[in-house]
């Protein structure tokens, strides 16, 4: 069967989720304009890469499950991304651009 | 002339009456081994988890739309949602991630007794994100913040607009997406809930063991993906024009 990881590897991962959780409560506080929900998603991407790969184990899991989680991430890439080039490239937006 | 059929016959399948007397009663006929049987639920799972990120998908694009579309109504409405509570019940769900993690560790090394403790400390954070949730939802309730319901949307906040009944209308917007998003998220809760109790009387019943633990492991799955789904809620929803706070 697949490897079996320590709980010290889970409990490290927990410690990183709840940091960054504290990290993006207080970052949200700075006047960084534009760049305030870049960080927040950033923080947020990350804590995500964490819990699939470790808590969800696809790190261990075979290349197939590999594929189908990627895939997932890129099909939500997609659509958010098409329809965000659609909504940028106009010029009737109440306020005048994507954030 | 015929030939005497010198050709094996073909192998029995793995639970028929036939099959070699040491098998795991819980492998099907239609697998060679446990773990195919196991990387072919796992995958299952996966497939059923992407059509859950396609449905959660939808929303967070509606909500790209209207909040590049109202950037201004959106930051400052979101001063009314308590930032608190969401990075709480953040915390709890990152808690309850960890001690389903260890469940199914647990479930993978045949620790029965330790698989059933975990599985409750799960359920119980899992009920304590729902019951901070119902506090949440009192208190939008109580404060008029319930938007399409007659008698329960009050908007008065003119401060950072002068066009008080387009601005109300804007706000009205993202607490339809907060009520909608929370509210999706708080029934898949419940859902994984009700598993883990499905799964925990399993357990009891001795289910499993270090070589069959597959619906320990999906449910897992389902339950860390419902964890990811509020990491993005959380600063969406709670966290966005903070700089300029109200509370």
């Amino acid at each position: 069967m697949h490897q079996v990881p320590s709980v010290r590897t889970y409990v490290l991962v927990w410690l990183t989720l709840t940091i960054m959780t504290i990290v993006t409560y207080y970052v949200s506080k700075i006047e960084m304009g534009e760049w305030n929900i870049v960080v927040a998603l950033l923080i947020a991407f990350f804590k995500m890469m964490l819990v699939v790969l470790i808590f969800m184990n696809v790190k261990a899991e075979s290349p197939l499950t590999k594929l189908f989680a990627a895939a997932g991430f890129f099909w939500l890439i997609l659509l958010l991304g098409q329809v965000a080039i659609d909504y940028i490239s106009r010029t009737w937006m109440p306020e005048g651009k994507m954030w | 002339m015929l030939t005497p059929v010198t050709a094996p016959r073909r192998e029995t399948l793995s639970d028929s009456h036939g099959a070699v007397a040491e098998h795991n009663p819980n492998l099907r006929h239609h697998f060679d081994t446990m773990e195919q049987q196991f990387d072919s639920a796992t995958l299952g799972m996966w497939v059923f988890l992407l059509t859950e990120i396609m449905f959660f998908g939808g929303m967070f694009c509606a909500y790209m739309i209207y909040r590049s579309m109202y950037p201004a109504a959106f930051a400052s409405t979101s001063a009314h949602m308590n930032p608190k509570w969401g990075a709480i019940n953040t915390a709890v769900l990152i808690v309850s991630s960890l001690s389903m993690a260890l469940a199914v560790r647990a479930a993978r090394l045949g620790q029965q007794k330790a698989l059933q403790i975990l599985l409750l400390i799960t359920i119980f954070f899992g009920l304590a994100f729902l019951g901070v949730k119902a506090v949440e939802y009192h208190e939008h309730w109580v404060d008029n913040k319930v938007p399409l319901i007659a008698g329960h949307w009050d908007y008065s906040n003119t401060e950072h607009e002068p066009n008080q009944a387009q601005y109300a209308r804007q706000a009205q917007i993202l607490f339809c997406f907060y009520f909608f998003m929370t509210g999706f998220h708080a029934v898949h809760m419940i859902v994984g809930v009700g598993l883990m109790l499905t799964i925990f009387a399993m357990a009891r019943k001795g289910k499993f063991d270090a070589h069959y633990f597959t619906p320990v492991e999906i449910s897992g799955l389902y339950w860390h993906f419902v964890d990811i789904v509020w990491i993005f809620l959380f600063p969406l929803l709670y966290l966005i024009g903070r700089t300029k706070e109200l509370i």
